[in-house]
């Protein structure tokens, strides 16, 4: 267990279109008979920031889940910082090390105090001392803006409370590519902002992420490019702009009109 | 619909929560409310104070407390108490050598306050809990065997009473929850194998009796054994004791495990944990905590199975007891006898079943 060196969490990165750390090549994957991912391919640069929309059942969760190994793909190929994602246990551990993920339904450690959640991670994989994991998670705590919970129980906390400590719990294994699956799905709309005003900040920070969600104000602000998936397969892919003002498949229209309509 | 016209009939009232019904008002809504149940409250009434005024006219007003004759006791309508005076040393110690009772009486001691200090949670510290078990286990072993210290050797096939119920009872207990835990995590562990072994261990032990599997363990074990290799019957049979228990729960855990959303699982994993820091950290206290109350439930009934011994011939309290009064000059009053066994189990099994509701409020409150 090898610690590489430690890089400032929030240090500004810039986005570049060097070689990207985030490679899918023609991933497939079935769910017994059925499959959900059709050879879905996709670059992630440093610093981009990926919103990845579509219907209910499109296999955008499956996409991202993919990337961290929730999900084993079954064929077609996904290197992460230039590690293949096979069956090679190191690797996997190396690849997650790199990836913090956040989830619809939160998925604090309900046992544990906010801190403890937060400071579980860098102790036990990171062989952080106590006393240096407390003062990391503090640290990342104030980011989301939430030091004050810190002796609390997760369901002592409002569900946007939960989901920004989510968040800081991930960014203490000071990962270098975050995933969000549906991070606001959950939420009542008054604590929706919170969030997103948390993930807006880590994307000026200059973060690598992936985000699924509906939230296409957000989309429209901080993703560099905008997915859209279809029935396992991604239909289209563009710059906001682009994607919203011109898109140019018909499913993509129709989906936007949907969505963008109330 | 019921709700809807009681609401229309009752009058509107502010509702005050520190109200208080005056005592008249009570009896009316609980005990008079109708015929029928005007009726039925004065059957059990009176059923209850039949039973009452049996127990007090036998077991106070008539009864005999203390006296060394048995005649007396004989004499008397009421209940003999006397005999548990007379006979509490070997109903409690068994067939232990009488003049090394004093011996027991330690060994209670030690083994309650070690008991009731790892219980407390203010003492939930490995190093004080370490040297303190180390102690108790050591000083208990010095105690019971002897052969040191100018103690006199006595064997385990003396034991008995009290001491060898709570010994054994420990003994499950101790032995049989990692064992338990095992099976548990074993029937959902990813390897096939570890599956496999897990699920057979549990379906074939939990589909026999107890008396079965401590047979096994007394008669049929030491022909598997080489030659000239034995083990204390003691031991085997507090290992049977703990495989059974261990058996049942270990499904009372599984319950406990499934109901741990796989998304505590996929939060653990994101964050690079391993198996067994997940399944220590994350699911196990999770799992234990739900499934607290049927845990208790097992380990209540465990402390009772410990009368199993009588097939080893050991005297544990239950077998004692029975030994016991077969003086024929106290038989007349096993009752008694038996009524004072009970008490000494309800006072232990229901100490458990508290601490076991103190343990399930310390939870809710979030203090472990």
């Amino acid at each position: 267990m090898t610690q590489t060196a430690p890089t400032p969490p929030l240090a500004a990165q810039t986005a570049t279109a060097a070689e990207p750390v985030i490679q899918m090549k023609n991933v497939s994957k079935w769910y017994g008979q059925f499959q959900v991912l059709h050879e879905v391919s996709l670059d992630v640069a440093k610093g981009e920031r990926v919103v990845v929309c579509g219907p209910s059942g499109s296999g955008k969760s499956t996409l991202i889940r993919c990337i961290n190994r929730l999900e084993v793909h079954q064929s077609g190929d996904i290197f992460v910082n230039g590690l293949e994602m096979t069956d090679n246990v190191k690797n996997i551990d190396k690849i997650r090390r790199n990836i913090g993920m956040v989830f619809q339904n939160f998925n604090l450690f309900p046992h544990l105090t906010v801190l403890e959640n937060l400071t579980l991670g860098p102790m036990l994989t990171r062989q952080m001392k106590k006393s240096a994991a407390e003062e990391l998670a503090m640290h990342f705590l104030r980011k989301v803006r939430i030091p004050e919970q810190a002796q609390k129980y997760p369901l002592q906390l409002s569900g946007g409370q939960q989901q920004r400590v989510a968040i800081a719990r991930s960014l203490c294994m000071e990962p270098e590519i975050m995933l969000f699956d549906e991070p606001t799905s959950a939420l009542d709309p008054e604590m929706i902002k919170e969030v997103l005003d948390t993930m807006i900040e880590l994307a000026e920070s200059g973060m690598t992420m992936i985000v699924v969600t509906h939230e296409m104000g957000f989309a429209r602000t901080v993703a560099d490019q905008v997915v859209f998936m279809a029935e396992g397969r991604k239909i289209e892919a563009a710059p906001p702009e682009e994607f919203f003002g011109n898109p140019r498949e018909e499913r993509t229209r129709a989906f936007l009109d949907q969505i963008l309509k109330h | 619909m019921a709700l809807a016209t009681t609401e229309a009939a009752a009058p509107v009232r502010a509702y005050d929560p520190n109200a208080r019904m005056s005592a008249g008002l009570w009896l009316k809504t609980n005990l008079f409310s109708s015929v029928w149940q005007t009726l039925l409250t004065l059957v059990v009434a009176a059923v209850v104070i039949r039973v009452l005024w049996f127990v007090l006219d036998w077991g106070v007003v008539n009864a005999v407390f203390y006296t060394t004759d048995p005649d007396v006791c004989r004499a008397a309508t009421g209940a003999c108490w006397a005999v548990i005076v007379e006979k509490h040393r070997p109903m409690l110690f068994g067939l232990y050598p009488y003049d090394q009772h004093w011996r027991l009486v330690l060994v209670m001691v030690i083994y309650l306050s070690t008991v009731v200090l790892s219980l407390w949670p203010r003492c939930w510290n490995l190093r004080f809990l370490v040297p303190l078990w180390i102690f108790a286990v050591g000083s208990i072993g010095i105690l019971m065997f002897g052969g040191v210290f100018g103690l006199r050797y006595v064997p385990t096939s003396e034991w008995g009473g009290l001491p060898l119920t709570m010994l054994l009872f420990t003994g499950t207990v101790l032995i049989g929850m990692p064992i338990a835990v095992l099976l548990a995590l074993g029937r959902r562990a990813p390897l096939p194998v570890a599956r496999g072994v897990s699920v057979v261990f549990i379906e074939s032990l939990r589909g026999v009796p107890l008396i079965t599997i401590l047979f096994v363990a007394v008669n049929v074990f030491p022909l598997f054994l080489p030659a000239g290799v034995e083990v204390n019957k003691l031991l085997r049979i507090t290992v049977g004791i703990a495989i059974f228990f261990a058996c049942y729960q270990a499904e009372v855990i599984r319950g406990g495990l499934q109901a741990i959303p796989r998304g505590q699982y996929e939060a653990a994993t994101s964050l690079s944990l391993t198996y067994w820091q997940t399944t220590t950290r994350i699911i196990l206290p999770q799992a234990l905590r739900i499934s607290l109350p049927a845990i208790t439930n097992h380990i209540i009934a465990a402390m009772k199975n410990t009368s199993f011994v009588i097939i080893i011939g050991l005297f544990d309290i239950l077998t004692a007891t029975t030994a016991v009064m077969q003086d024929p000059l106290w038989r007349k009053f096993y009752v008694e006898a038996y009524l004072f066994v009970a008490a000494v189990y309800l006072f232990f099994g229901y100490a458990l079943s508290r601490y076991a509701r103190q343990v399930e409020k310390w939870i809710a409150a979030g203090r472990i």
